[in-house]
């Protein structure tokens, strides 16, 4: 009885912790999203984190998406070919990868480069005091380190999943061209005809939800970064973990919700 | 004036400030000593309102500090912190200048450079390590930065947070000497912290003694030998043996 008692206090005490942290984020999420309204707003840091989280995560996300499209290209035409349903290979790559692939993917290799480099960077300036200095030179904090870097994600991360489509596709085409002895003209035609425009803007919002969680959690956990070297690495990585678990956690919802409509 | 009436923080179950009082007269240099962990960061990051305090109440000019225009209010402050907190993404100048380029004190762009470039100079650096970054500099340096971008709204009261640690004897005078003449040139309000004795003879006019959680002892700096505080005592002349414990 007393075992049981135990385990169900440890239990509640988990329960109790996470409803916290949930609370917290939620907060932190509302303070984020309030300095919006707002002045002033750092344009500078702003055009600064653009090109940190959007321009320079191209090419990871571009080959992230090659090789994805060009994989998929391969497996659905081993899967097809048992149902003699050689020919859907381009609209299937394209309808998975501007619906699915293309967003989370995206989303978690955005995660894992932005979120543990955000967390890093904010973390250092809590440990070094650099966060208590914006504050003493009446700057916020949260205006002047967490809305840039978020609102940035939120807008670069769709485009970064556009980009990623397209390059996708093509990763599909040179396989199916290339590999699969698809006639380009036909690949290409198929995959037109097949692909709707909601295809690629569920796809771009799901983007745009990506990446308003990668750059919330890389600033939450730096914000709230532990003392030392040990602190910021716990930080770190509590930020890639608890954004790559939100992207599917948030991609089934947004698809749930999608498949709904 | 700033006045703290009994300041109470605890963090967890250790509590740091068990009930503070201290004065701060206006265009005084107060230091406040202490040993490491008892609580003087605490107390000045309390009056800045980095950290909340449980209980007690703090004004300035006879102003509860926690209510009316924040930004107004931080705009009387300068801060040297400890490490310097200098922000790498930037450069020297960029952080001096940090307070006029963006805010209710925002200048044009030369303008600030100009006024950097001239703080820099007060605190003993050149023109050209203007456009270096932080991690350029040594730790001397840095500290000057820190203290050019302190002073460099020319603020009304500054605080200084242990402005001599990790930097040689040499250049701990020179800092103790650049702290003490800018204070009295600019008829500023002062607090530091620090655990140097040096620092303390060189900046203070007045000295108070935080241990256990309270003001132990305080006074004008030339009482200090002079006090017959057994505590003070131990800690002027680091000695092992006394009413403060010390962990061997």
């Amino acid at each position: 009885m007393k075992l049981a008692f135990t385990l169900l206090a440890a239990v509640g005490r988990h329960v109790l912790a996470g409803l916290a942290m949930i609370g917290r984020v939620a907060l932190f999420a509302a303070e984020t999203v309030s300095h919006l309204m707002r002045p002033p707003f750092y344009a500078r840091e702003f055009g600064h984190a653009l090109v940190q989280i959007g321009w320079l995560s191209l090419p990871v996300v571009g080959l992230t998406a090659l090789f994805t499209g060009g994989a998929l290209a391969l497996q659905i035409y081993a899967g097809g070919s048992r149902f003699n349903a050689e020919t859907v290979v381009p609209s299937i790559v394209a309808i998975g990868l501007t619906r699915e692939l293309g967003p989370v993917l995206g989303g978690l290799m955005v995660a894992a480069r932005v979120a543990s480099s955000i967390a890093a960077e904010i973390g250092t300036m809590k440990v070094t005091e650099q966060i208590d200095a914006l504050t003493t030179l009446s700057t916020n904090p949260m205006k002047y380190l967490t809305l840039p870097r978020v609102l940035a994600a939120t807008l670069a991360v769709p485009l970064l999943v556009g980009v990623g489509d397209v390059i996708g596709i093509m990763g599909g085409f040179l396989v199916g061209v290339g590999r699969l002895e698809f006639g380009a003209a036909t690949y290409l035609h198929n995959t037109l005809d097949f692909l709707e425009a909601w295809d690629v803007i569920s796809g771009l919002v799901k983007g745009a939800a990506f990446g308003f969680i990668v750059a919330l959690m890389g600033c939450y956990y730096g914000m709230h970064s532990g003392r030392g070297a040990q602190g910021v690495g716990r930080a770190t990585k509590s930020a890639v973990v608890a954004s790559s678990v939100l992207i599917l956690a948030a991609n089934y919802i947004l698809t749930e919700v999608f498949f709904s409509a | 004036m700033i006045e703290l009436s009994d300041v109470h923080k605890a963090f967890g179950d250790n509590h740091v400030l068990r009930g503070v009082d201290l004065r701060v007269e206006s265009g005084t240099s107060m230091v406040i000593i202490g040993g490491s962990g008892t609580g003087k960061s605490v107390a000045l990051k309390c009056i800045l309102g980095l950290v909340h305090p449980d209980s007690g109440i703090i004004t300035l000019d006879g102003r509860d500090v926690t209510k009316g225009d924040r930004d107004a209010f931080l705009a009387r402050f300068g801060m040297l912190f400890q490490g310097g907190a200098l922000f790498d993404s930037l450069s020297v100048w960029q952080n001096v200048a940090f307070r006029l380029l963006r805010g209710s004190l925002k200048r044009p762009r030369d303008e600030a450079r100009e006024i950097a470039v001239e703080k820099l100079r007060r605190v003993g650096l050149k023109p050209e390590q203007a456009d270096l970054f932080p991690a350029e500099l040594s730790g001397g340096m840095q500290k000057r930065v820190g203290l050019a971008r302190a002073i460099c709204a020319d603020p009304e009261i500054i605080f200084f947070d242990e402005p001599t640690t990790g930097l040689d004897p040499i250049m701990s005078g020179v800092i103790n000497d650049l702290v003490r003449e800018i204070v009295t040139e600019m008829g500023a309000t002062a607090m530091t912290i620090t655990h140097d004795m040096t620092s303390v003879r060189a900046i203070a006019d007045n000295v108070a003694m935080l241990h256990d959680g309270v003001i132990q002892w305080t006074g004008p700096v030339s009482g200090m030998d002079q006090s017959g505080d057994p505590y003070l005592d131990q800690f002027i002349h680091g000695r092992a043996d006394g009413p403060i414990e010390a962990v061997r």
